[in-house]
């Protein structure tokens, strides 16, 4: 186990490592030079020199780099271009945004996947089961950001249960940014759901069909206890992978959501510095990201070779 | 020369009469669809950090009136050497920064110095580079002189760029900024708001009706709709879909505020590109372009036509835009006669605002007609700045030139059009050493004819400033002299 560990621990770094360097380099051969936007078109030369000396423009690109490189392995990210601040400061803030958004849409695609996929499984070819299939596959196809909108002309425009968008920030009360977060979470949510009801219910299916299952119906178990107890926790291993997948996705992803509802997340962060040519801030939230991806695979792996003692003999 | 402010004082004393009766909640929340960078209005272009701070938080010693005129600002009045070299400005009495400190001379000294120093960062350098040296007279005056005269000084000091401020503020300034105006800075929420209160002791101006502004930062067109309409916000003085205004309009809870900007948008021609650099093709290219048709289709019939490089609602303005009436057969002929009959085949490189990307397209049309063939390519700010800007790469692009009163531009030879006319550049010459009104007023007659006559870029439209705002609030700019969010005079009615 120590042995596996350590391999996976290994890889981990080497993807960490390969992954600063695309980055990197991806994002340095993008053309716009972050001093010339700053200053606008009626800046002078000189003016546009002395700003690429401040920002450490001038530097060679290994230079910057390996500066990029042993700052993040101290928790340095570096000083943004535009806004000056430290870049850890910036994500701190926004984290705290993106982090509670994507954790609440996560707890509620589930909450509502899970009791729709066992009902449509159990009930397969019912109307019930008819209907909430079709009802997911439109979930499936309705845009999230379209949806967006139209929670917001209900919701805050009509009914004025909600603002529009904004977050006042977690110094007004949990309350408070629980209500800034509720539209744009159950607009992040459903279309998730509905893909996750539908894996949900085709891996039970497929589990229901078991030869393991028939012998528990054939023990004497009723067809509920024989799903509850047997078929569903074998079923999870799939949509648990799928449940992984959508929190990198609802936690990287949120861009055009945090937009319609004008929320300072992670999402919104990156796009501003995109167009900005805030390089340093758009290479170390996609850092951030990756290494949030990669940790999570890490623990996935480990948990794999918990739970499936085959894994851990493997050399 | 002495100009006393009285008039000016008077007029804003009956803006404030007027809004006298503000109601109780002296609150306001204001839409903005970019955020500033930072909030150092001097070491940055970004429109954004005056659109919050200009008048706001941060006074120079003059500065723009909602009608573009000049008038005092931290500068209570001001001489002038008769060689026009010598500027002897009497400062305001009492003028305290947010910090505390007391504002005098030695700031003045401070903040322009800063400007134009060797290494500084300041976006307009070139406002202030015809001054020779600062220095304090005595507690309360500033003496300024000139290398030689320029009759733009006091328009160029009203620039949110020559903003003064405090030497001890300027380590945190992009942070947390210092000034001296009506409102002070309490919080800025990164990637949503940014937050102003009323200055506690504030006496050395107009009295504000507004307790605390709130700017907040809403990019998404859709998203600014919904915001103004479930009126989380008040005002959003640019409004960035022009198509949503009409049913603004019609809602009796709002007012739109249409009025005129400093933007020329112009179909910008590189002029050192064949065939490019052939008048003929350029003049061309000028009657194939039907404005009305790229005014009503790109801007919701919002804008008005230009017909040389200046703003229409300039006193010095003179309507050109007969040189360049719709007339696809002149086109098709000049093409004729500079050897292209069968037309020919160019660039056209489109930054982000929807002026350029849905006027490209029409443009493209329009040229296509009389054979011009366009390659259309759609780029972001920062390639724009690098490809056509900087690089000199392109053929055509359009964009609008929102600084006031820029057609100095042209005396430029490497600027990215390149023009290069020795006749006109001598005319800027004598136009910046001219303080006589009406001697300026003739010169810029002159040069707005000659860019026209010369056909240097596609004149297309000034830009009109277009917002919304809840039909209580008074006292809002209307026209947009330059990029900024004026509260000064701002109150809720009954």
């Amino acid at each position: 186990m120590l042995r596996y560990s350590l391999k996976r621990f290994l890889s981990l770094l080497i993807s960490l490592l390969v992954a600063s360097i695309v980055i990197f380099v991806v994002i340095e051969i993008v053309p716009g030079d972050p001093a010339t936007y700053m200053l606008g078109i009626n800046a002078q030369e000189d003016t546009i020199a002395a700003l690429r000396e401040e920002l450490g423009l001038n530097a060679s690109k290994l230079e910057r780099y390996w500066n990029w490189l042993s700052g993040m392995m101290v928790g340095d990210f570096g000083t943004s271009y535009t806004y000056r601040s430290p870049v850890n400061e910036l994500i701190g803030d926004r984290i705290w945004v993106s982090l509670p958004l994507a954790l609440i849409a996560l707890t509620l695609s589930t909450a509502i996947a899970f009791p729709i996929g066992i009902i449509a499984a159990s009930r397969r070819g019912s109307v019930t089961d008819m209907s909430v299939m079709g009802a997911t596959q439109l979930g499936v196809a309705i845009p999230n950001f379209w949806f967006a909108m139209i929670l917001v002309l209900i919701f805050a425009i009509n009914l004025r249960w909600f603002a529009s968008g904004g977050f006042p920030g977690w110094d007004e009360g949990v309350f408070a940014g629980l209500k800034a977060l509720t539209l744009p979470a159950i607009a992040l949510a459903l279309p998730q759901a509905s893909i996750l009801a539908r894996v949900m219910r085709t891996s039970l299916l497929d589990t229901l069909s078991e030869d393991f299952v028939r012998t528990a119906r054939a023990k004497g178990l009723s067809k509920a206890k024989a799903l509850r107890r047997h078929a569903l926790r074998n079923a999870l291993i799939p949509v648990l992978t799928i449940i992984g997948l959508q929190f990198s996705f609802m936690l990287a992803g949120a861009i055009i959501i945090e937009n319609v509802f004008y929320l300072p997340g992670l999402g919104r962060l990156i796009f501003q510095s995109i167009s900005q040519r805030d390089l340093i801030v758009v290479e170390s939230v996609v850092m951030l990201l990756v290494f949030a991806v990669v940790l999570v695979n890490f623990f996935v792996d480990l948990t794999y070779a918990l739970v499936d003692p085959r894994l851990r003999g493997r050399q | 020369m002495k100009f006393t402010s009285k008039l000016a004082f008077a007029a804003s004393a009956l803006a404030l009469s007027v809004s006298a009766a503000w109601a109780d909640s002296g609150e306001i929340s204001v839409g903005m669809a970019l955020e500033p960078p930072h909030l150092d209005p001097t070491s940055a272009a970004a429109g954004a950090i005056d659109q919050v701070l200009y008048a706001n938080v941060f006074q120079g010693l003059t500065r723009f009136a909602s009608d573009g005129s000049i008038i005092p600002g931290l500068a209570e009045s001001w001489t002038i050497s008769d060689d026009g070299l010598t500027y002897v400005f009497q400062l305001r009495h009492g003028v305290k920064f947010h910090d505390g400190t007391d504002f005098d001379a030695s700031h003045v000294v401070f903040s322009l110095d800063r400007a134009r120093a060797e290494d500084s960062t300041n976006a307009q350098k070139a406002l202030f580079a015809d001054i020779a040296s600062v220095k304090t007279g005595d507690h309360y005056s500033v003496i300024v002189t000139l290398s030689k005269p320029n009759g733009s000084l006091l328009f160029n000091l009203a620039w949110g760029d020559a903003v003064i401020v405090s030497p001890e503020s300027i380590d945190t300034i992009k942070e947390k900024p210092i000034g001296t105006g009506p409102f002070r800075f309490v919080e800025w929420v990164k990637g949503d708001r940014i937050e102003l209160e009323r200055t506690p002791d504030y006496s050395w101006g107009d009295q504000v009706a507004l307790d605390k502004v709130t700017f907040r930062f809403i990019s998404d067109p859709t998203a600014a709709f919904a915001a103004v309409m479930s009126e989380d916000v008040d005002v959003f003085p640019v409004f960035p879909a022009p198509e949503n205004l009409a049913q603004f309009d019609a809602d009796p809870r709002f007012q739109v505020l249409v009025g005129s900007t400093e933007g020329e948008t112009i179909l910008s021609t590189n002029n050192k590109l064949p065939p490019l650099d052939d008048v003929r093709v350029r003049k061309a290219i000028a009657h194939a372009i039907d404005r009305k048709a790229i005014i009503d289709g790109a801007m919701f019939g919002f804008g008005t036509p230009i017909g040389t490089h200046f703003a229409p609602h300039n006193p010095a303005y003179l309507d050109l835009t007969g040189n360049s009436a719709y007339d696809p057969e002149m086109s098709k002929s000049l093409l004729a006669e500079a050897g292209l009959a069968d037309g020919f085949t160019t660039t056209l490189k489109l930054p982000p605002p929807s002026y350029a990307r849905r006027g490209g397209e029409i443009i493209a049309a329009q040229l296509r007609e009389v054979g011009i063939n366009v390659e259309i390519s759609n780029l972001e700010w920062a390639q724009w700045l690098e490809q056509v800007f900087r690089g000199k790469d392109f053929g055509l692009t359009i964009v609008s030139h929102t600084e006031p009163m820029d057609i100095g531009i042209y005396a430029r030879p490497d600027y990215y059009f390149q023009y290069d006319n020795p006749e006109f550049q001598a005319l800027i010459t004598e136009l910046n050493a001219e303080a006589k009104a009406d001697k300026r007023t003739e010169l810029l007659h002159k040069a707005q004819t000659m860019i026209s006559e010369d056909y240097v870029n596609g004149y297309l439209f000034q830009l009109a400033a277009t917002g919304v705002a809840n039909a209580k609030l008074q006292g809002l700019w209307v026209n947009a002299p330059t990029q900024a969010t004026d509260l000064t005079g701002v109150s809720w009615a009954e």
